[in-house]
């Protein structure tokens, strides 16, 4: 599955780095502490998380994640926008919490 | 080849740009990627340690036939025991770093887990150098 793909069928918005969409998403990693991502997500990931700052984006870019998203409408700080533009590593949004949408995220990739 | 790279204590704009200058490189080298997630997830950790806990640091990574050894030198408060700051969940980062999702006491773990040799000294009020060694196979 690719990320646009999963973007259409959970209906999620799409706030930057457009250029990626077509990454293949191998899985979903949940968490806030960027050293529990570091240390444990796996590429291909989409990473669910509460973190809006520019460091999502480094440590997104240097673990090969497909995508991250924002979950409770939050929305990405605009220097973090920048750097998923120019890498384009695609930053999504939804208004549910991070427990519902995980929930919905793990149902949709492993069907 | 030796790579060096200045980092900047309390600059979390830049944390980060050593290891992804790194990976470049590699990348570049067609070094095993299974090698280099392991040195991104190290140097990175070490990266940010500068960042989050001392005042300035030189990162000199240095690629030989064997491995990479990189060796992150820098000045700042020290560590006074060493073994307490490798307990997972150790931290001391303060409440600012850790809402930014920093300060889970994981990084010298990670580190430690990825790297092949691992060496820390640290001197309380001089400084810290974490030497770390990752062979290419
Ligand atoms: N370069 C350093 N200079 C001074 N103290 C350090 C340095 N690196 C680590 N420490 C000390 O060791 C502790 C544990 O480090 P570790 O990297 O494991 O966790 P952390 O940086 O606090 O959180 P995390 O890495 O999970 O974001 C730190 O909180 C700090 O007290
Ligand atoms: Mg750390």
């Amino acid at each position: 599955m690719t990320v646009k793909e999963v973007v259409e069928k959970m209906g999620l918005k799409v706030f930057s780095g457009e250029k990626g969409l077509d990454r293949e998403v191998l899985g979903g990693y949940t968490s806030d502490l960027l050293s529990d991502v570091m240390g444990h997500a796996k590429e291909g990931e989409i990473w669910v998380s509460l973190q809006t700052h520019k460091n999502i984006m480094a440590v997104a870019g240097l673990k090969d994640l497909a995508a991250i998203v924002l979950v409770k409408g939050l929305q990405p700080e605009e220097d973090t926008v920048a750097v998923s533009n120019e890498e384009g590593l695609p930053i999504l949004g939804t208004d549910e919490q991070c427990f519902e949408f995980t929930g919905k995220l793990y149902a949709l990739i492993h069907n | 080849m030796v790579l060096e790279y200045k980092v900047e204590g309390g600059d979390f704009t830049q944390a980060g740009n050593v290891s992804s200058s790194v990976k470049k490189v590699l990348k570049q080298l067609g070094i095993n990627p299974v090698v280099i997630k392991r040195v991104v997830v190290a140097l990175y950790e070490a990266e940010v340690n500068i960042v989050a806990h001392a005042y300035r640091g030189v990162v000199t990574a240095t690629l030989d036939d064997e491995g990479i050894r990189i060796v992150l030198d820098d000045e700042g408060p020290g560590i006074a025991s060493i073994e307490q700051a490798m307990v997972k969940g150790y931290s001391t980062a303060s409440k600012e770093v850790r809402e930014m999702g920093f300060g889970a006491g994981m990084g010298l773990p990670n580190i430690k887990d990825n790297a092949d040799e691992f060496t820390i000294t640290s001197k309380v009020g001089v400084g810290t150098r974490l030497d770390i060694y990752i062979h290419y196979v």
